[in-house]
């Protein structure tokens, strides 16, 4: 895993010392809020509904035993003792108080972490692929790409005040679990007809209040060139990017003005002009983060403790079916750590919970933890001996949810619960619907289906990717759910389908059981997935289980 | 011309982020039921005017929409119930420290 140069070292500190003092001279009164808020912006520091929020990066998801042990320290010492992971890879403590906000940020300085850039309109947090460096799917760890561009793009002069916020996701997996079609850059490692690794580029996907699935302005963009074409693409927003209208200011919006074909050239001018000034310095700080992201050295041992394990505990079974997944090396497996048991709150961890899965890391799991933006924990490298032990470790502290990638498994924002910007809640859902179907018992019979749901239009929740998607709005005082169907995040992304007029509150569980119970009559068996029976289907059955009595109006 | 719906002034305390409450003697309230009501307009600006002063001891100051309680102003929309309660996912904020 990466560590931080002294240069690294430096600049955190010298951000906390700086924020130390803005935070002294707002409470002395020196600063206004009007002057005091751009700074603790920039420190990842909001003020919400019912207190400060901090959001702190971790940067591609990925964490040390360390880092995770002190995330729980401070969620003790200074928060409720519980925080909350995100669908950006990041973790949001919800209750800080502002003359303790320092303290926290020197905290996370003493294990390499930070809150900078984790607002305002700049470069945001680089997420990337939760598996990266484990999966046996992938061409190559995309990592070492993210860090270049972590470190490029933190406190980069030119692009601190871009017209709106900049989110960047790289994959080195032809699976998307990185959800790079709906980012502002997404980068997928591909190989050229000559089997040579390079990326290709899309640009301008976002979710929000205007969705929209990213398009490809470079097929195959050699390694060498990362830096400088990134940067063209950010130059070219950065003066086209509308300053005047923040609902337009995103890159999808300019991509679409522009059109594609033009944009396309003004980025390929500017890279023909930014290419000759990087001097290749970026290639020997790349050779040098790669060895930072080198393979663990993997264990090779017996199996047979795992297989024996696996036929005759069919609680660790049905685990090991959902939880687990495929590793470069067969005798290893990536361990997704639900992060949403039944009725609990989708991402939130407590500090014990924290400790629990740090230990886990330390001890089975070559000292990697990884955020989902799915908001579950993952334990990339665990050699599938070490599986019973840790299956029964995580039992004992409520992680051990069987879950991964079904009904329950649902990614929910913090909605009207702590966020300032939300129309109505989303966690009571989220939590409602998970109590629901493991009343009725039938998630496993329901198979693979992601539920996503954001407390307002700007879809931290990711509702538009979901199969099933659901918009929390406030309809005239009251709040009300909408449902769209469909969606896709992976690399066959789609943007969801409205399904038609919302729900209250109260209606919206019911609403999605109907439109399981139409999925479970229509499907073709039980190997059609929901997703494949929506897209066979089309909207018609579900929307006829949804508005019962509009069908009967249409009848008579 | 539209009937003016009454109002209370709120914010967030600027050391805590707690929210707070203008009451009709200038302090700042936790409890709701101790704002001061503000059924006419042109008082209710001069509240606010008052409470956008106070920036060294809270933020965000505004007008949110208030009815009359038995004892005291009510919040009329759903964010501000939340807000007068704290999270619906865990007995934490308001709904836990003032009893």
């Amino acid at each position: 895993m990466y560590s931080y140069s002294e240069f690294d070292e430096a600049f955190v500190r010298s951000r906390v010392a700086q924020f130390s003092q803005q935070v002294e001279r707002r409470l002395e009164g020196a600063l206004t809020e009007e002057e005091f808020r751009p700074l603790r912006l920039m420190n990842g520091l909001y003020l919400q509904l019912h207190a400060y929020m901090l959001r702190v990066a971790i940067p591609y998801g990925t964490l040390n035993p360390r880092q995770m042990r002190q995330l729980a320290m401070i969620a003790e010492t200074w928060d409720k003792g519980y925080g909350h992971f995100t669908t950006r890879q990041n973790i949001q403590f919800n209750w800080p108080k502002l003359p303790d906000v320092p303290a926290i940020l020197s905290a996370l300085a003493d294990v390499e972490m930070h809150a900078i850039q984790t607002s305002g309109n700049c470069v945001r947090n680089v997420t990337s692929d939760h598996f990266a460096g484990a999966a046996a799917d992938e061409l190559e760890d995309p990592r070492p790409y993210a860090e270049l561009l972590r470190q490029w793009s933190t406190d980069h002069p030119e692009f601190q005040f871009l017209p709106r916020k900049f989110k960047i996701a790289i994959t080195g997996s032809p699976n998307d679990r990185a959800v790079t079609r709906a980012h502002d850059i997404g980068l997928r490692m591909v190989k050229n007809d000559k089997g040579v690794t390079g990326f290709e580029v899309l640009v301008g996907g976002g979710l929000g209040r205007t969705p929209m699935v990213g398009m490809v302005v470079r097929e195959f963009l050699p390694i060498e060139d990362l830096l400088p074409y990134v940067e063209a693409v950010l130059s070219v927003y950065n003066t086209l990017g509308r300053r005047d209208n923040k609902y337009k200011a995103r890159i999808k919006i300019t991509l679409h003005e522009t059109g594609k074909d033009e944009i396309t050239r003004l980025i390929e001018a500017r890279f023909a002009e930014l290419r000759p000034l990087f001097g290749g310095h970026d290639q020997a700080l790349l050779a040098d983060i790669r060895a930072a992201f080198a393979p663990p050295a993997f264990r090779n041992a017996p199996v047979d403790a795992y297989d024996a394990f696996y036929k005759a505990d069919p609680v660790f079974r049905a685990w090991a079916d959902t939880n687990l997944a495929e590793h470069r090396n067969a005798q290893y497996a990536i361990v997704t750590v639900s992060m949403k048991a039944h009725g609990k709150t989708p991402g939130d961890a407590t500090g014990e919970q924290m400790r629990v899965l740090a230990d886990l890391a330390e001890q089975f799991g070559h000292d990697e933890l990884r955020i989902s933006h799915e908001q579950n924990v993952i334990l990339p490298h665990v050699h599938k001996s070490d599986l019973p032990k840790i299956h029964a470790i995580l039992s004992q502290h409520g992680l051990a949810t069987a879950n991964v990638g079904l009904i329950s498994d649902i990614i929910a924002c913090p909605g009207m619960d702590y966020c300032a910007l939300a129309t109505a809640r989303a966690i009571p859902v989220a939590e409602q619907i998970a109590l629901r179907f493991d009343e009725l018992k039938l998630e496993h019979e329901i198979g693979p289906l992601k539920i996503k749901i954001s407390g307002c239009i700007n879809a931290c929740g990711h509702h538009h990717v979901g199969h099933i998607g659901i918009l929390g709005l406030d309809r005239a005082g009251v709040e009300n759910y909408q449902i769209t169907l469909g969606g896709d995040g992976t690399e066959t992304a789609v943007i969801g389908e409205r399904a038609g007029p919302g729900f209250a509150y109260d209606e919206i569980v019911p609403a999605i059981e109907r439109i399981v119970q139409a999925y479970l009559e229509h499907r073709d068996g039980p190997a059609e997935t929901f997703l494949q029976a929506y897209r066979r289907l089309g909207l018609a059955p579900f929307k006829a289980a949804l508005y019962p009595a509009e069908g009967a109006k249409d009848a008579a | 011309m539209a009937r003016f719906t009454p109002k209370v002034v709120t914010a967030n305390a600027l050391v805590e982020g707690d929210v707070v409450y203008l009451t009709a003697d200038n302090r700042w309230s936790r409890r709701h039921q101790e704002a001061e009501y503000l059924d006419d307009e042109a008082h209710a600006q001069l509240r606010l005017l008052y409470a956008m002063g106070q920036g060294k001891i809270v933020v965000g100051a505004y007008l949110a929409d208030a009815k009359p309680g038995p004892n005291g102003p009510e919040p009329a929309h759903f964010r501000e119930v939340f807000r007068t309660r704290g999270p619906s996912n865990y007995f934490l904020g308001k709904q836990a420290e003032l009893i």
